[in-house]
């Protein structure tokens, strides 16, 4: 009965797949200034998102210069030639219009959302058109946002969340780009000047580098002026804009360290995959089985189910230029953390070696790809797919792709890409707030299979 | 306007980042009642070809009582254990293999269920939750797992979250009599002691069709949407419901103070207002002046607390303020900040008082009214970008005893705030008689005395 059941659902899913032309028609072009631009127009409510974004993440830091490309990001939006910080917020205020960004390892960027009507489009645009290729790095302002980054990460230092995830970073990546914090170090921070700021911006922040991504009510001619003129007059960039490959660590690591939260925050993880990487999409089903698929997944059901051991229990992969994360991550009560440990290491172990059942793998796909339409259902869900199509070099067709792709992978596929992802010998474990941490802080690399 | 932390008044059955506040166009939006007394609301969007159900019951933890706090909360995660003839587990399986989303969120005032799925899986949707209206079995070997999990929730999101502890202490010192004292999620001493008797009895109360709501949203047709609600919604039998207490909090006597001391790095200051919710949407103007009070003061980066005291003066390292008009009980005008290195708390809470004095004795400007008024008609526009969040405004008002017909009448009420208004309610109710001080007083980690300079330890 259930196999009958499936037969029934895997054809409907095929009949989505052709569906899947409801996909949004993404325009790409070369800007004169060499920018590269994502547009779909799309005029169903009167307003616009853009997005500008170059690789200037955390991950193009230097270490004794850790946290520049973050505050470098933080300080573009705070001042530039003719708009103080206040004429900026203030001068968004007046039309509605609200501005964001991404920053991550890989990339930094301005997005702003605003209505399309001309008056408060043109007001909008013109303020992030300065702050991206005009900003000033106010001495002021710099120390002012150092201090308040400062206090921030030392609040950080006592949060067992963020302790855990600075040292799952540094455990996985070891001396990569990857493994030091988005936002710097104390002493890193403290040293940095406005001309390290200035540097940066201008060898990172050029137009060749940028991609621009507009969703909404403009035309496609008004499309080709907003992008030319959001980066004609960038700096000259030239950075390089390749981090480096991550080396796989060799062996497992335990960290241990002591807290006095209720809770032991668990993480588990490796480097994992890339945006590119022809595994991706397999490597990305395999995990919605093992812990990315809400209530349905193996982690959930064997940690939060069947035994009460946490509210939280997830793993997911972080796809970035390079190998990105793959993570497993839980808290729970202090007395069972070596218990959930155990629990959560079999789990992935088993994974590995065994892989998924074809039942599992046809519920998975059931999900994703009868779940697809909800991926692009609002302007901001696509402005952000446009934004990694172009950053990653994406083909225009991923969106249409992506179903079809999807269904393509065999329970073979899973087990072959997560053997050759993920070393179950040489996973790295961090434990903050570890129920026997108090008196050894220590950093004993091995075994706690 | 909303991101102070006594907002985060809702919580999830599972944990999703960055969920935002919603208020939206009243286009396109129908609604039916039930024999049965369910009030059906559709919002038809036809953008993309996806759909939102929700079903609003009109319960949360305010319907408590002392002993029991948090079953509200703990049978938002009993829904998801089965019915008589959906095994437990198996409603969701059934709509992941559909290719939806779900969740189930629990606040003072409501209880919500929801699906998010492709335009054409309305009826499996309706089918399944329907039956847990009025099918679900609590057992109590499922119950006793999943408070530990519930449990496990109340260590991650209050017991070991400084900022956390500290509102659900505020919450209980700006309310004696009220049940907004206690937290959502449960003293844990209550959640120690509830029984899947407690459940079955909460279930047995309040799930009932004339206690719910449900809203559908997306490319739906209203037509289609009633028909499929009278046929599995409609055949539910409604019961009584128990009747509610009127609580009135008696009035404050004077300012209170109270100290949370955890481990921290950086202190944090909240001062709190007691203030008006609306009742009338039409005659009343208070609340609506109080929202604009907030946009003033923290409605952008350049809005006063920000600027005067993060940005000029430097002796914040972040300021807020917070305000929610719309709830079943009362509400709190908020405002917080953590003091800047080397700036003490009180002198923190002087800056903020001197901000306050200046609003009352000189009001605001043109400027800065207009500049709320702008944001709010904006987020108008972009609320419809998401079926969601309309939906969620939608049975958010039923479900606080408002009207989804109430939210245009509150636009066009926003927009007819005045200075004189706004400087009239920072005068009314930004005063000692009505506050209630709070600070969280930071603790080393390793639980001995903080060096309390201005913050150049750090302890690990």
């Amino acid at each position: 009965m259930f196999a009958k059941s499936f037969i029934v659902a895997l054809s409907l899913t095929l009949g989505l797949v052709t569906l899947a032309h409801a996909t949004p028609k993404i325009q790409h072009w070369q800007a004169p200034s060499g920018a590269q631009v994502y547009f779909v127009e799309n005029h169903d409510l009167p307003m616009l998102d853009v997005s500008v974004d170059f690789p200037a993440g955390s991950g193009f830091d230097q270490a004794e210069k850790s946290g520049l490309a973050g505050l470098t990001r933080s300080l573009l939006v705070l001042g530039s030639e003719g708009l103080g910080e206040d004429e900026i917020s203030r001068g968004l205020a007046d039309i509605g219009a609200q501005m964001g960004g991404n920053f991550d390892a890989d990339r930094s960027g301005v997005s702003l959302r605003t209505l399309s009507s001309k008056a408060e489009r043109d007001a909008g645009l013109k303020i992030i058109s300065s702050i991206l290729q005009h900003p000033l790095f106010p001495q002021g302002v710099l120390e002012r946002e150092k201090t308040r980054l400062i206090a921030a990460l030392k609040e950080e230092e006592t949060k067992p969340e963020s302790i855990a995830a600075k040292a799952f970073n540094k455990a996985v990546f070891g001396d990569h780009p990857y493994g030091m914090p988005s936002s710097g170090e104390i002493a890193s921070v403290e040293k940095l000047q406005r001309s390290d700021l200035q540097s940066f911006y201008t060898t990172h922040y050029g137009a060749k580098a940028a991609v621009v991504a507009l969703m909404g009510d403009v035309s496609r001619a008004e499309a080709e002026a907003i992008a030319q003129n959001l980066t004609a007059q960038l700096p000259a960039g030239g950075a390089s804009n390749v981090i480096p490959p991550v080396a796989r660590p060799a062996k497992a690591s335990m960290l241990r360290v002591p807290h006095p939260a209720t809770q032991s925050h668990i993480l588990v993880g490796a480097p994992g995959v890339a945006r590119n990487d022809p595994d991706y999409f397999t490597l990305y089903v395999g995990n919605y089985i093992l812990g990315g698929g809400g209530f349905v997944s193996r982690l959930m059901n064997e940690v939060r189910e069947k035994r009460g051991l946490a509210y939280s229990v997830y793993s997911y992969f972080i796809p970035m230029q390079q190998a990105g994360a793959f993570q497993i991550g839980l808290q729970t009560r202090k007395d069972q953390a070596d218990d959930a440990l155990k629990l959560v290491n079999k789990i992935l172990h088993d994974f590995i070696a065994q892989g998924v059942t074809e039942k599992e793998l046809q519920a998975a796909k059931q999900n994703i790809i009868n779940g697809f339409p909800l991926r692009i259902d609002s302007n901001k869900k696509i402005l952000d797919y446009l934004g990694a199509i172009g950053f990653y070099h994406l083909p225009l067709t991923y969106l249409d792709d992506f179903p079809g792709k999807v269904s393509k992978v065999t329970v073979a596929d899973i087990r072959d890409a997560f053997k050759r992802k993920i070393n179950s010998d040489a996973l790295a474990t961090v434990v903050v707030g570890a129920p026997d941490a108090a008196d050894k802080m220590d950093n004993a690399a091995g075994a706690d299979k | 306007m909303q991101k102070w932390l006594v907002k985060y008044v809702m919580l999830w059955v599972f944990f999703i980042p960055g969920l935002v506040n919603a208020a939206s166009l009243e286009k396109s939006v129908f609604e039916k009642t039930l024999g049965n007394g369910l009030k059906v609301i559709v919002k038809e969007d036809h953008r993309a070809p996806v759909l939102v159900q929700q079903i609003w019951y009109h319960v949360g933890s305010m319907d408590e009582i002392t002993g029991t706090t948090g079953i509200a909360h703990v049978l938002e995660h009993m829904m998801f254990k089965g019915t008589k003839s959906v095994p437990p587990g198996e409603f969701s399986r059934r709509i992941a293999a559909a290719g939806g989303r779900e969740n189930a969120f629990t606040s003072y005032d409501y209880t919500a269920y929801f699906q998010q799925l492709h335009k054409d899986k309305l009826e499996l949707a309706m089918k399944l939750e329907s039956d847990r209206m009025h099918n679900l079995v609590l057992s109590d070997a499922e119950f006793a797992k999943e408070i530990q999990v519930v449990m496990e929730e109340r260590r991650m999101r209050t017991d070991d979250e400084p900022h956390a502890l500290l509102s659900e202490q505020l919450m209980a010192m700006a309310y004696q009599e009220h049940p907004y004292h206690h937290p959502i999620i449960g003293w844990m001493n209550d959640l120690k002691t509830l029984t899947a008797a407690d459940a079955r009895n909460w279930y047995q109360r309040w799930y009932t069709p004339n206690n719910a709501t449900l809203v559908v949203a997306g490319d739906v047709k209203a037509s289609e949407v009633f028909a499929l609600a009278q046929r599995y919604y409609g055949k539910i039998p409604s019961r009584a419901l128990p009747s509610r207490k009127n609580y009135i909090e008696p009035k404050q006597l004077g300012s209170k103070r109270f100290i949370v001391k955890a481990p921290a790095e950086l202190p944090l200051l909240v001062m709190a207002y007691q203030a008006p919710t609306l009742r009338d949407p039409q005659k009343d103007t208070i609340p609506y002046a109080l929202e604009v009070l907030g946009g003033v003061l923290d409605g952008n980066q350049s809005a006063r607390l920000n600027k005067t005291l993060v940005r000029e003066k430097q002796v914040a390292s972040n300021v807020g303020a917070g305000y929610d008009s719309t709830a079943r009980g009362p509400s709190l005008f908020t405002i917080e900040g953590t003091p800047s290195a080397g700036v003490s708390v009180a002198a923190l809470e002087a800056a903020l008082r001197e901000q306050i004095a200046i609003l009352v004795r000189d009001g605001i400007s043109p400027e800065e009214l207009a500049r709320v008024k702008a944001q709010v008609t904006a987020n108008e526009v972009y609320k419809l970008d998401s079926v969601f969040y309309q939906a969620m405004q939608l049975g958010q008002m039923e479900s606080i005893g408002l009207k989804h017909q109430d939210i245009p009448v509150m636009l066009e009420k926003i927009q007819a705030v005045t200075a004189q208004q706004v400087q009239d309610v920072a005068r009314d109710f930004l005063k000692d008689d009505n506050l209630i001080v709070g600070v969280l007083d930071p603790q080393a980690l390793t639980g001995k005395p903080k060096r309390n300079t201005g913050g150049d330890t750090h302890v690990r």
